[in-house]
Formats: C-alpha cells, structure tokens, sequence
C-alpha cells in the first residue's frame, strides 16, 4: 500500500536530521493528494510552524491553507480535554494547582505523558477528523517511550480509566494498514547506526510497523567513472593542472580542491547509504536530496515535497 | 573540593588557543545540539591533551556506539574508567606525555550506584533496586541522565584522580536542561508533592490539599498503581537529604573557577541557535564558557572572489575551458560510445585505470568543467551561509575554534588527533 494512504505516520529519527521538513513535505504531498492532514508536533517546542512560515500553533488545529492542519502536543491540554470527555469534571480554564500535581505524577510515573500524547493523536485518527495525521515525533529514544505507551500502561496500571484506553490505542497502532513509522536519517556514520538501532527498537519494543527510511540531504553525484579519470587528472599536479594555472592563475586551486572534497563527501556518504541499505534490505528507502539552496521555510518543504512525490511516484 | 593535584606542566612554545583553556580547566564539558559532534570533539580534546601535557586525562563520554572505543584501541569500555594503552598512541606515531583515560557513562549503572551510596541500610537499597517501577522511573525521571551525568562528574572531580576531565554531555533536548539538572533534581526531592502522593499512604491524617489530586488520579490510574508509586517513594524517602545536599554539591562543581564550557556547534542554523541559547545561558548564571568550536567547516577557498568568477565562467562556458587544454589532449580518436549505463562503465573502467586518459571526448570534459563549476557555486553558497552563522557567533566568544569538515569518519586515534590538531594548533 501506498505510504500516505496510511491514517497515522510517525516521523523520527536522530537530532538534526531533518525530521520537521520531512514531516511538513509528507503533509504537503497529501494535501496535494487531496487529503485533509493534521501535522502534529509531538514535543510541543520544536519548528513545525517555522516551516509552514506561520506563527506558532497550540494544541487546537489550525488550518493554515485548505486541507492543511497544525497542532503542537501538550499534555496537560490533552488531560484537560480527556477529564472533559470523560469524567465531566468542572475544569476552567487550567487545571490550575492540579496541573503541578500532575505534572509529577506524569514525570514519575512512567507512561502517562506518553500515554496522554499519543492518546490525543490516536483519538483524532479513530474519529477520522483527519484523513491522515503526520506527527513530527520526537527524536529517537523517546519516540519508543511513545509508541510502546500501551503496552507498557497495560502492564503497570492493572485498573483504571487509562487503562481501558490503552486496548484500542494500541491496536490502532499495531494494525499496519492504519498506523507506520518514517525512520528519517542522513547518509553519515552517526544517523546510519542510530536508525539501524533505533529500527531494530522500534520492531522488538513496539507492536508498530516501519514504513520506510527517509535518507534526507544525499549529496548528488559529480563525475561518473569516466569523467572521474579526467577530474583526477586535472586535481593532480602535472600538464593539465599547470596548463590551467597557466591560463586562469591560482583561482584554480579552490575550484578544483573544492571539487575534490564534494567528490570526497560524496563517497563517504554513499558508503554510509550502501551500509544502511545492506542492514535494513527489508525496508524501503526514499532518497531526498541536499538542498544547497538556503533550507529554510516553506521553499525548503516545496522542493522536499516535490522530491517526495517523485519518489513516491 | 579536589585534593591536592600533581602540578601540570605546559609544554613551552606552544601557539595555544584551547591549550590556554585546558591548562586552566580541571573540567570542561562539551555541550551543542545533536549531531553537531561533540563527543569527537571531547575525545579529540582530551586525546590532544593527554599527548601534549604531562597530565592524567580521562573522557567520560556519553557515546551509544562503540565507535570511539574502537578509534582508541579498547575492545570496548564501560562505566568502570579504562586506561587507553600507550601501543595505540604508537601505531598512530604519537608518544604521549601524559595518560589518556576514557569511561562511558551508563545511566542505570550510575543510579543504581547512587541508590547504594545514599541508601541507609542494605534492605532499603534492595528494595529499590528490585521495585518494578524503578528501572522506569530513572529512564523518565527530571531529566535523570542529564543529572547523573553531572553527578558522575562531581563524583570523579571531587576524587582527584585527574587532571583533567572532558565531558561528552548527553544530548538533551535543550542544552539548558542540563545545566538545570542538579536544581531540579533537589526541587522534585523537596517538593510538597512528593509528600502529597504518599501523605495518605504514610498517614491516616489524609492531606486536606491532596485529595481532589488523589480522587482524579483514583479514577485515571487506579488505586493500587498509585499505592505502588507511592511505596516506591516510601523507600525513597530515607535518602532525600542525602540527595538534595547532593545535587547542591554538584551544582557547585559547575560553578567551580576551573570548570569551562566547550560550546560545539556546526555553521547550520539549527544548531547555531542552540549554541546562541546556550552561550547567554551561560553568561546569564555566570558560568565559564571557555570557547566555541565551530565544527565541520567548509574550507575558507570558497569564499575566493577569483575563483568564484572562474567556477561561473566554467559552469557558463564548459567548450571553451574544455578546448584550452586540447594542445595537451590531442592523440588518438575520441572513443566509442559515450557513458552508457553502469555496466559498460565498469567494462570502460580497466581501460580507464591502465590507459591514459582518452583526452579527445572534449564532450566529457567540458562536462566535468560544468560540473566543478556548478559544484564549486553550490558549496560556495553553502560557505557564505557559513560565514553569515559565524558573523553571528563571534561576539558570544573570545576563544574559538575553526574545525575544518573532514572528509573520512573517525576511525582511529591518529583521527582523533587530527581532529586535536584543528582544535589545538601547535
């Protein structure tokens, strides 16, 4: 099946990786698709707005162009609107001296701001408000904190309201057809051996499948064997090199020394994406390319998505 | 704090950036966002340290993988600190002067040494350490590695056993947080909400205040959940003091005169705010920040105005660079065929490696013109966004570093002190 005709994708991955762009050009390509998308920002802190260009969002949706929703998590606003739903507490505005007790109890016990997390995507999936929910999910590490939420709730609280939640939440997110995750990376050594371990997590810790490995920001190639053979050629000193300082003076060396280091770069990368390929043959990869053009704001996610279609395609 | 240490002697002569830093640093921790390097930095600077200086060096690195060890010859190293034997220093050509130690810090291994430390008797320490919640509870505690991070630390300066110690921080998910750390962990051991939870479970006298928390918390999480917390905190509850008095004396190895903060940040713009935040942070409590290492930077030919103009006129005239080199390219016919698939590249290869170049396919080098032309415009572009982000960084720092973007990973100890060299020049 196709990866947007999923309902819930999680996108992750090690810091600085790119995951806010990958997840805003996921979004943008299922809203050209025609689909209404709500983009979540799981740790309620991060850029997701930036990339839109639009003012920071809250934890209501906001539809910042047709089809196209925004929304940063918050727990305690989760708390609140859960209390509401199902307990009918009278809760002004805040939870007021409640909101420090909880804030406690959530960081003691383990699970619960997880829980309320991902229990607030879950619930906009199962209510279908949304065709599909993009959540820019937080970095490795505390993205299997979210995703095996359930299963570990179930095991720790044995009774309970949140208990009883747990049962469908995690079936939402076991069943393949609904629910995936992107694993995005770059092809360098520290985000290739954090995605393969963070893919080999995901798959013994969590009842969630992975979709694909978004390999973000590959470098393009410059020469191929043949023009290699001439590019060596002139960066090695001799007649061709000589000949060419001859003609156009020093201000061949930075040229030449510049493509020798993108040839450089390129090749170290290609070994890391050759690497990941081999450790994870199984899962399919979509390549997007470095984007030499300044990478911010919407032109950034335009061009992602772009390639992102192709890939798709 | 530290006893007395064995003096540390500089070597004479040396044209010092970060040796300045490092001579006057019992500590110093590497801080920046993820991804930007800092554990190579860390281990590169205390590997350049232990071989410069006559002095004991140990890196208490944070890295999951194994790859650092591997780049210093252990087989692997845990939180137990091992020794980085003087044959790996040899293979790479380098004769330390001083001692080069590396210990990898394992949150739960630390804790649970911590729990034995503060514990007052063997039962109550077992209790713990065997109660379900626990292991649970320190990976989603107030930032509990970041905490025990700084703890270790305190626990390794406070010894004396070094010199100097690198510190390859955690990566959190804001740098601050780690600075943070030692205050909150002795916030949440005082707070009154730790007494509410277990107020009802210690005494019959129910806490006015705590129950509406209680009777939500009830219907969520179920009674018996909380009793088990609740137990879990009990037992907790004899090593408060020891813990808040803790977490001060750690807070106060931060603030110590010869602990310096190494901001590492790459010339991107996610990580230059994070090391813009962490700077003034910094500044804002009156902690040292000893200097900025801009990592991974693109060489400074990039910015060359000459070349600049060379590199559009290629990329715009690709022929005309091609033909000047023809007096040197004409012998024989142009080949047959041009670059077909990557089969027949393969074929074409050993003909390419043993012949000379075929020098009459001016069609493939004025491709390659273009492409280096092209490539030359992009990185370029890449280099001015870099100068922008420095511009920027300059005024945060007196001490900075320039790392240039090496073009291999780190893979040994010579990598390390390549990395060293960049970092310190001699």
């Amino acid at each position: 099946m196709g990866l947007l005709d999923r309902r819930l994708l999680f996108v992750t991955g090690k810091g600085g990786v790119g995951k806010t762009t990958v997840s805003a050009a996921l979004a943008r390509c299922a809203v050209a698709g025609g689909k209404r998308v709500l983009v979540c920002q799981a740790d309620g802190v991060g850029s997701l707005a930036a990339a839109f260009d639009v003012p920071p969002v809250g934890f209501d949706p906001v539809e910042i162009e047709p089809g196209l929703h925004l929304m940063a998590m918050d727990t305690e606003a989760s708390l609140r609107e859960y209390l509401k739903l199902h307990l009918r507490l009278p809760l002004g505005g805040r939870l007021g001296p409640l909101a420090s007790v909880f804030d406690f109890v959530a960081g003691a016990a383990p699970g619960v701001k997880e829980i309320l997390s991902v229990g607030k995507i879950a619930y906009e999936v199962r209510e279908r408000h949304f065709d599909l929910v993009v959540v820019d999910a937080p970095a490795s590490g505390h993205v299997i904190s979210q995703l095996a939420a359930p299963q570990g709730i179930r095991e720790l609280v044995k009774v309970g309201l949140i208990r009883n939640e747990t049962e469908w939440m995690g079936d939402l997110l076991a069943d393949p057809e609904v629910t995936a995750v992107l694993l995005v990376a770059t092809p360098e050594e520290m985000p290739v051996t954090e995605t393969l371990e963070l893919l080999g997590r995901i798959r013994s810790e969590t009842e969630v499948s992975v979709a694909a490995i978004v390999v973000n920001r590959v470098l393009p190639e410059l020469f191929n064997r043949r023009e290699g053979a001439l590019f060596d050629r002139l960066a090695e000193p001799g007649d061709w090199q000589d000949e060419l300082v001859r003609l156009n003076g020093d201000a061949v060396h930075p040229v030449l020394e510049a493509a020798a280091l993108a040839t450089r770069l390129r090749r170290s990368r290609a070994s890391h994406l050759a690497r990941l390929r081999e450790a994870a043959p199984d899962v399919a990869q979509i390549y997007l390319p470095f984007l030499f053009a300044r990478p911010h704001g919407t032109r950034a996610v335009q061009l992602l998505a772009d390639a992102l279609a192709a890939e798709l395609d | 704090m530290a006893t007395a240490r064995p003096h540390r002697a500089t070597p004479r002569g040396t044209d010092a950036r970060l040796d300045q830093l490092v001579a006057a640093s019992d500590v110093v921790l590497t801080c920046g966002a993820g991804g930007v390097g800092k554990t190579s930095v860390a281990a590169a600077l205390a590997a350049t340290a232990a071989v410069q200086l006559d002095a004991k060096v140990l890196v208490l690195t944070v890295d999951p993988a194994k790859r650092l060890a591997t780049a210093m010859g252990l087989s692997g190293f845990g939180n137990t600190e091992t020794v980085v034997g003087r044959d790996a220093f040899a293979a790479v050509g380098a004769q330390p002067r001083g001692e080069l130690w590396a210990a990898m810090l394992d949150t739960r291994a630390s804790w649970d040494e911590l729990v034995g430390r503060h514990a007052p008797d063997e039962l109550t320490r077992d209790a713990i350490l065997a109660n379900p919640l626990y292991r649970n509870l320190i990976s989603t505690f107030v930032q509990s590695h970041d905490y025990i991070a700084m703890e270790r630390l305190h626990e390794i300066h406070a010894s004396g056993r070094y010199d100097l110690v690198v510190v390859d921080t955690p990566p959190s998910r804001h740098a601050i947080d780690l600075l943070d750390a030692p205050a909150r962990m002795a916030d949440f051991f005082a707070s009154r909400l730790l007494r509410w939870l277990i107020a009802p479970y210690r005494s019959r006298l129910a806490n006015l205040a705590s129950k509406p928390f209680q009777a939500v918390a009830d219907r969520l999480l179920g009674a018996s959940f909380l009793a088990d917390i609740a137990e879990f905190f009990l037992l907790f509850q004899s090593m408060y003091d020891g813990f808040v008095e803790r977490a001060k004396s750690v807070e106060q190895t931060l603030r110590d005169p010869t602990t310096s903060f190494l901001v590492v940040t790459t010339l991107e713009a996610g990580p230059v705010q994070e090391a813009m935040f962490f700077c003034d942070e910094l500044e804002r409590r009156g902690l040292r920040l000893g200097a900025l290492v801009c990592n991974r930077t693109l060489p400074p030919g990039l910015g060359d105005p000459a070349a600049r103009r060379l590199a559009d006129h290629w990329q715009r005239h690709p022929e005309a660079a091609a033909a000047t080199l023809s007096p040197v390219a004409d012998h024989g016919p142009p080949a047959a065929g041009s670059d077909a698939g990557p089969d027949r590249q393969d074929r074409d290869r050993q003909d390419v490696d043993r012949q000379d170049v075929d020098p009459q396919d001016r069609d493939r080098l004025a491709q390659v013109f273009t492409t280096m032309g092209q490539s030359f415009i992009d990185y370029a572009m890449l280099a001015a966004r870099e100068a922008e982000l420095a511009a920027r960084l300059a005024p945060l720092a007196e001490r900075r570093a320039v790392v240039p973007q090496l073009d291999h990973d780190i893979a040994d100890l010579g990598h390390l002190l390549e990395l060293g060299r960049a970092l310190w020049p001699t």
